[in-house]
């Protein structure tokens, strides 16, 4: 290979798309390292404190498209405190100052202000993508400025933020031709629906927002004939609040649709959920609301056979309520739909046999995920925990990256998951197991386990210190409300420098400090450039 | 870098076990060692309380509903089912807006604040079903509120004598006539007031 010139290599490489391929290929040789690294556009940094923006901009000077990702996957779920980090300002500064002309960037859990929106907007002539999903801390303000100082724009794409302004007027700053814009991916009300449609027909993906009441309302038609001449949509979302008998106004696309997010749409019935489902014959994307019911669910196995991803919402999350998906629902999607590689499953209960069943019919699981709302819940049938069936799960999805556990559960499912899951990349754990041994089967069997995120559980110092060097293989650990103590946490930070152990101490017990003390919540991640400047008082880098 | 499988302590966990059948369990006629149900000892919350805790209550780890054999266990309290802390796993986001679909709701279907809109009235007002104790109170009140006069009720001709004709959005979206059915279940149907003017008032009248 070293006879050949350093852009047929390049030219090679230019075939070697994903992150980890691309990876591999720099560690093979110097000659490799280097021209790679000046070849590659789009990087991924899963931990947006485990390198600097110096560090990736030194790297890279060929950047057009980064990924950022801040806080722990369990700050969603408010088990973070508000300011612990994941800024994403010194990213944006650094960018901006340097030569790299940055057309694409997309952040998860980060804290996101309008003055870096505006950097942003102001600092990269071809901007064109930008994608947010679950940040916080900017408002329409920030947003304004994208739409209007970004002229090529692609891809707007706003998932699940807390914006602190939903007023619609930012969408008058897109320009009167927004003939490059193609994606549209959050809740735009109905006035402007209308407009934006109009001025940018080519949409692929559309999220919509409050929708009508009234069917005999002249915006009703309007948008019924908007709707018919937007031929492209294949991907449609939204639907915060919606009579039924409205619908039918998205009839004509539903043919087309690969990809629909109803989970908002809390106030349409499982029938009427039913009839435009049975339209959609394409969808390869469904996230859906379990008031569909098991039932409902048959008719989504039996009209998309096309199905790739699947997610059931709870729609009652105050209280236990009336059976909305049960085991049956998942038995019938497997049986119905081959192709279904990702699962996110919340639901009143499941059986062993239930989880035998759907690892039979689908062995092509690559995110399975299943949340029975009540924890540590048994199998309801036989009163067993549901370690088998989740055992049949890891055995059966050889491909299986992504893994969340629920219901009761016994050391013995870890075991099966340390034996069978090879390709297991994330695993997350909530009041399940009995003793150290599960999290121990886990560290020790599942060679690729980046992520391990960990509730709730009874592990202690032995599960945490049996086995140090892993936790450099990986990128994050999380443990909360489990067994390990202040002195353990310390002795693991002492003999691994190159990790970052926080203690987040919401209520100042630390000052307290004796080593048997239990930790409440610690996070630990493998990190080039050590403990973070910006770490509030709450979080103690040990 | 090796790592060697260290099981270490397998002797509670035989062998036979990790053998997985994709078969219903139990089948094989093996005796299954004690399960996780008498193991499952509540969990002593032995931490030290720090002043000022939040008010949420610790969860405990629910031992197994009370029917399950634990032979009488002491141990074992019927399960406690606090809220829990970021369970079930959704994001705030989501959360929040179920949480604002569900006042929304309470609000329509229990009938206690509706808007009201008069046509022609710039903005829209919001007034309280469960205020008033009947039809007169409330048409009085609407009357006061917009500065109009409603006229005389009949069941067979609507209101008469009067450009306006109250009207109300029920639960399934229908416009009715304000005066129609019993009080009570008015207040519990009511989604929506609609003060309505000139010909589509007078329409009504001449049913």
């Amino acid at each position: 290979m070293n006879y050949f010139p350093d852009e047929v290599l390049e030219h090679v490489f230019d075939f070697v798309a994903s992150h980890r391929d691309r990876n591999a290929v720099s560690l093979v040789c110097r000659l490799w390292h280097r021209v790679e690294r000046l070849s590659r556009q789009r990087v991924f940094v899963g931990n947006c404190y485990a390198l600097s923006p110096e560090i990736l901009i030194a790297r890279f000077p060929g950047l057009k498209s980064l990924t950022l990702k801040g806080k722990p996957h369990f700050a969603d779920f408010n088990l973070v405190p508000h300011d612990w980090g994941g800024y994403v300002q010194p990213w944006i500064e650094a960018l901006s100052n340097s030569r790299i002309g940055l057309e694409e960037l997309r952040l998860k859990r980060m804290v996101v202000s309008d003055e870096s929106l505006e950097l942003l907007s102001r600092s990269f002539a071809n901007f064109k993508s930008l994608v947010l999903v679950s940040c916080e801390g900017f408002t329409t303000v920030g947003l304004a400025a994208i739409a209007a100082n970004c002229r090529f724009l692609r891809e707007l794409d706003l998932q699940e933020n807390e914006i602190d302004d939903h007023s619609g007027h930012w969408l008058s700053c897109f320009p009167d031709s927004c003939t490059s814009l193609i994606s549209l991916n959050f809740a735009l009300p109905l006035e402007t629906l209308q407009n934006i449609l109009m001025r940018a027909p080519q949409l692929v993906d559309l999220g919509t927002g409050s929708y009508i009441h009234d069917p005999d309302s002249e915006t009703y038609n309007k948008l019924k004939h908007t709707i018919l001449k937007c031929k492209s949509i294949r991907n449609l979302s939204g639907f915060l609040e919606v009579a039924p008998r409205c619908l039918p106004a998205i009839y004509p696309i539903c043919l087309n649709l690969t990809s629909l997010n109803l989970s908002y749409a809390a106030g349409i019935h499982g029938s009427e959920l039913v009839k435009l489902i049975r339209r959609c014959a394409k969808l390869q994307r469904l996230w859906i609301l379990d008031c569909i019911g098991d039932k409902g669910l048959e008719v989504v196995a039996s009209t998309c056979k096309e199905l790739q991803e699947l997610r059931v919402f709870p729609s009652d999350v105050l209280g236990v309520g009336h059976a909305a998906v049960t085991e049956n629902g998942l038995v019938a999607i497997s049986a119905g739909c081959p192709k279904l590689h990702s699962l996110l499953y919340f639901c009143q209960q499941m059986t062993n046999a239930a989880l035998i069943v759907v690892a039979k019919n689908c062995p092509n699981f690559i995110r399975f995920r299943l949340c029975i709302l009540e924890p540590t819940k048994p199998d309801p049938v036989t009163m067993q925990p549901l370690d088998d069936g989740f055992g049949a799960i890891v055995q059966s999805c050889k491909h299986l990256r992504r893994l969340s556990l629920s219901g009761l559960l016994t050391d013995r499912v870890f075991l099966y998951i340390g034996m069978y899951a090879e390709q297991l990349e994330m695993l997350s754990v909530a009041f399940a197991g009995d003793s150290d041994k599960g999290m121990l089967y886990v560290l020790n069997g599942c060679k690729k386990l980046r992520k391990l995120e960990i509730r709730d559980c009874p592990y202690g110092d032995k599960a945490l210190l049996t086995d140090v060097g892993k936790y450099e293989t990986m990128r994050s650990l999380w443990m909360s409300s489990c067994e390990v103590t202040l002195g353990g946490c310390k002795t693991l930070a002492k003999e691994m420098p190159r990790l970052n152990v926080e203690i987040i101490n919401e209520h100042d017990q630390m000052e307290i400090g004796s080593e048997e003390q239990r930790v409440e919540k610690m996070y630990l991640y493998r990190t080039l450039v050590g403990p973070r400047k910006d770490a509030p008082e709450f979080v103690w880098t040990l | 870098m090796e790592r060697s499988l260290n099981y270490g302590g397998t002797d509670d966990l035989i062998l036979e076990a990790t053998e997985l059948r994709l078969g219903l369990p139990g089948s094989d006629g093996h005796e299954k060692q004690s399960p996780a149900t008498a193991n499952h000892v509540m969990r002593n919350n032995k931490r030290a309380a720090p002043q000022g805790m939040s008010e949420e209550p610790r969860f405990k780890r629910i031992s197994n509903e009370s029917d399950i054999a634990s032979n009488g266990d002491p141990d074992c309290e019927p399960p406690a089912k606090a809220q829990v802390v970021g369970w079930p796993p959704i994001r705030s986001y989501r959360r929040n807006s179920f949480q604002q679909k569900k006042s929304t709701d309470q609000d329509d279907g229990a009938g206690m604040y509706v808007k009201v809109s008069m046509d022609g009235a710039p903005y829209l007002r919001k007034v309280d079903l469960k205020f008033y104790k009947s039809y007169p109170d409330l048409l009085k009140a609407l009357e006061n509120m917009f500065k109009f006069a409603v006229g005389e009720y009949s069941e067979r001709e609507g209101y008469n004598g009067s450009d306006f004709a109250p009207t109300y959005e029920d639960k399934d979206g229908d416009w009715m006539l304000v005066g129609d059915v019993p009080w009570d279940m008015f207040v519990s149907s009511c989604k929506r007031l609609r003060i309505m003017k000139g010909s589509e008032a007078r329409g009504l009248g001449c049913l």
